[in-house]
């Protein structure tokens, strides 16, 4: 998969072909994360044939929907437990982001691997997401922001440059 | 050097990019290292998350609780007459001064001309009528 842009989050449903012998299947609903609705439901058969007996060619997508933010200006605490290939093995992480939405925090979530651990995304699988409870926060990046006081200055501020190339006086990086 | 200006909850910002550049609203809470979510109900900002790269903090503030809701923060604003504060501050009329002077019109540029020469006339006047008061009495 290619992580574009921000990812969204889907609802994908889909269920093996009836046949003669089985006339009613059991559907199958899984929540992906992808840039658009191709990607997803690519993604849910990827997942699916991995899991149960069926694949593109012998089942069909029963519906896709794109599941918006419920409350999307409440800042949350999102708890992602992942699983991904690196250059010598497969590992399980679980990271915490602090984000307003899913989608953004699962794509910070790509970028961070990208980042940190190198790891592309058609590596990566996202097991589980939830938002965590301030309390339950385990990393200490996140926590550092739950203060209902919270107060820090702007500390070296650095401003696109202005004037000439030359000046008399070093420039001031603080903003005050 | 010390501080005096804050990211905390209740700053009162001005932004720097996007539509509502150049408007304030206050900071409700702190999303990230990177990010703040921002409302300002009564300067027409809607409640969204923002880059701390984009806001520019300035000396007001107003008493709200973290993450208050839109009806909490326009009272808080309002008790403290933020926007009427704002008004009078010389960095907003610094900044309605600048956009005044890059929305003039060919005929105002003229009129500011005419104007500027008009004040300048009356100054030099004024100026060579004291020196030569001075160099009579013989202090120029």
């Amino acid at each position: 998969m290619r992580a574009s842009g921000t990812l969204k989050e889907y609802r994908v449903i889909g269920r093996k072909l009836p046949t003669p012998d089985e006339p009613e299947t059991p559907l199958y609903r899984m929540k992906i994360f992808a840039p658009d609705q191709v990607v997803a439901k690519s993604r849910f058969w990827y997942f699916l044939r991995q899991l149960r007996k069926f694949k593109k060619t012998t089942g069909e997508i029963v519906s896709v929907e794109e599941i918006r933010e419920q409350k999307p200006l409440k800042i949350k605490n999102f708890g992602i437990w992942l699983r991904y290939d690196s250059r010598s093995g497969t590992h399980n992480m679980y990271r915490e982001y602090r984000d307003l939405n899913v989608s953004a925090a699962i794509t910070q979530c790509y970028r961070d691997m990208g980042a940190r651990h190198r790891a592309r995304a058609h590596a990566i699988q996202i097991i589980r997401v939830e938002p965590v409870a301030a309390s339950k926060t385990r990393r200490p990046l996140v926590q550092q922001m739950h203060d209902s006081k919270i107060k820090f200055p702007l500390t070296s501020r650095v401003q696109k440059r202005g004037g000439s190339l030359f000046k008399a006086k070093r420039p001031d990086t603080y903003f005050q | 050097m010390p501080f005096k200006k804050f990211v905390e909850i209740g700053r009162i910002a001005v932004l720097q990019d996007g539509e509502s550049a150049g408007k304030i609203a206050a900071i409700i809470d702190v999303i990230d290292q990177n990010r703040v979510l921002i409302d300002g109900p009564c300067s027409g900002v809607p409640r969204q998350a923002y880059r701390i790269k984009n806001i520019h903090l300035t000396p007001l503030t107003i008493k709200v609780p973290f993450s208050s809701r839109s009806k909490v923060v326009r009272a808080a604003w309002d008790a403290e007459k933020i926007t009427q504060k704002w008004e009078e501050s010389s960095w907003a009329k610094r900044m309605a001064m600048k956009t005044r002077r890059n929305t003039l019109n060919d005929f105002d540029r003229f009129r500011l001309q005419k104007a500027k020469t008009a004040r300048n006339k009356i100054l030099t006047k004024a100026a060579n009528k004291n020196a030569k008061v001075l160099s009579k009495a013989g202090k120029l």
